[in-house]
């Protein structure tokens, strides 16, 4: 049986195919995960210029109603109460256990007015679990993953091609917040947003219009193409978690170290008295980073040993760092462990090599302030 | 001569030894090569074994060995600059072999049939 014959495409697939873009399923969608200039000119281009990625496979979902910011509140696990219009938020929905049910943006759009933007993996998860947690409130949901196609314009750069392609002003708009505007008659949403660790634009809109954009993009020659390849290796460099690795149904938000977006004082928050008692107790695991003494590279799920040799945790992600050239890991292990400086080793096929506890930023963000 | 794997592994039989590396078609689908797992020397090898490991950006894939053999030469110059593979990959063998048993090779395909094997 053939796999592609299953597979959901963006409104891009023809574009991407036409530029010989190396393809891969993800999430259930044909997705290119590298161009002709590959993952490590890529992800260069966006740590120095810009890059432009495809992640219209990304789902998105409106929540409106009378309840609407109480629900929000009670799903979410940051705070939205009385935000500006056009803020956006990072959090994640967390189960009744404190486990995680997807971690995504939120972006106010007015009062009582919200947008969630999930992980494409998780969709069809995240809408059944909205839908039974919207029971009995008085609130209106849309759906609307399908009709929305999304593009990541990232890098230093990002501004001005921003400005000077696509033609939106956007200078003014500061790190995670966001406008709509109206093109042709249809609303198209900016946000300072991103997932590399640099600036970075997230534009929001129907089919025709983000493929006028990103041809634009390509015309220019102001924006590589960019594949959910170097996405990846750009994101994991900075320390952000990627849903299935260092986010799970069984793992926290505490022990993944995203204390700090769980507003732990909300008090209807699903999952909140959990991980108020969870946080009391110290979780007992925690994501750390890992620096290998040696080119080995440890993937998800090699094991992380004591020095005695005692199995304590399990690699979540694994990269010969890009922009550090050095071998770097995101472990989830037993916390006594977790202090930086600690050596430990990491098993790899057959042979073993001693790693030790870093910072999981093994490269610095720069953020706009 | 010069005989290709089903997994895109070749040996270049020079006598009783065989150079073993992997085809320009395996490094065009890997990507940006950044580490070569290598054996070490003196390791014994059987036929559809793997014998190391070569890793892209993204992924690892194990390395199999076409034929039965004692691994007699690695290739160094890898582990400082795993890069040279995608530069020529069939030039930056990986290991050299001894071929115990010229027999295994009749099983490999030769480069029309390889050709023909990734035409699909």
């Amino acid at each position: 049986m053939n796999d592609c014959d299953n597979l959901k495409i963006t409104c891009l697939h023809d574009l991407h195919l036409a530029l010989g873009a190396k393809m891969s399923p993800f999430a259930g969608y044909d997705m290119p995960i590298e161009y002709s200039l590959g993952i490590i000119g890529e992800h260069n281009a966006v740590r120095n210029d810009c890059g432009v990625f495809d992640v219209s496979h990304m789902g998105e979902i409106g929540i409106t109603g009378d309840d609407a910011e109480f629900f929000v509140n009670r799903v979410f696990s940051n705070d939205v109460t009385n935000a500006p219009d056009g803020q956006c938020f990072y959090g994640m929905m967390l189960r009744p256990d404190g486990g995680v049910v997807d971690d995504l943006l939120v972006y106010k759009r007015g009062h009582n007015d919200f947008l969630f933007v999930v992980n494409a993996s998780n969709i069809a998860k995240d809408e059944q679990w909205i839908l039974r947690q919207a029971e009995g409130y008085r609130l209106c949901l849309e759906f609307m993953s399908e009709e929305v196609a999304e593009l990541a314009v990232q890098g230093p750069q990002a501004e001005s091609v921003m400005e000077e392609v696509v033609g939106i002003p956007c200078r003014e708009l500061g790190f995670y917040t966001f406008k709509e505007i109206d093109r042709d008659g249809e609303t198209v949403i900016l946000s300072r947003t991103g997932y590399t660790g640099e600036d970075g634009f997230e534009l929001y809109g129907p089919h025709g219009f983000i493929r006028e954009v990103w041809q634009a993009l390509m015309e220019s020659g102001r924006a590589v193409p960019c594949g959910l390849g170097c996405r990846d290796t750009l994101r994991f460099e900075v320390g952000l978690p990627l849903y299935g690795n260092e986010l799970a149904d069984d793992i926290t938000p505490l022990e993944a170290g995203l204390g700090m977006f769980v507003k732990l004082e909300k008090p209807d928050m699903i999952g909140g008295e959990t991980l108020r008692r969870h946080k009391e107790e110290g979780p007992k695991r925690k994501i750390v980073g890992l620096e290998i003494q040696d080119r080995a590279i440890a993937r998800h799920g090699c094991d992380v040993l004591s020095p005695d040799g005692e199995v304590i945790g399990k690699v979540t992600t694994g990269y010969r760092g890009i922009s550090t050239d050095r071998s770097i890991c995101m472990a989830l292990i037993d916390s006594r462990y977790a202090k930086t400086g600690t050596e430990l080793k990491v098993q790899v096929r057959k042979k073993v090599f001693p790693a030790v506890v870093v910072s999981k930023k093994f490269f610095k963000k720069s953020y706009k302030s | 001569m010069i005989l290709y794997s089903k997994t895109h592994e070749y040996i270049r039989v020079e006598g009783e030894k065989g150079y073993i590396g992997i085809s320009d078609y395996a490094q065009k689908q890997l990507g940006n090569v950044v580490y070569v797992d290598m054996p070490d020397l003196g390791d014994e090898l059987e036929k559809g074994e793997d014998f190391g490991a070569i890793e892209s950006v993204k992924a690892a894939s194990d390395l199999i060995s076409p034929v039965s053999g004692e691994v007699v030469e690695v290739n160094d110059a890898l582990s400082e600059n795993p890069r040279l593979i995608n530069a020529d990959a069939m030039a930056n063998w990986i290991i050299a072999v001894t071929i115990n048993d010229p027999s295994e090779l009749e099983d490999l395909m030769d480069q029309a049939a390889y050709d023909a094997f990734i035409a699909g």
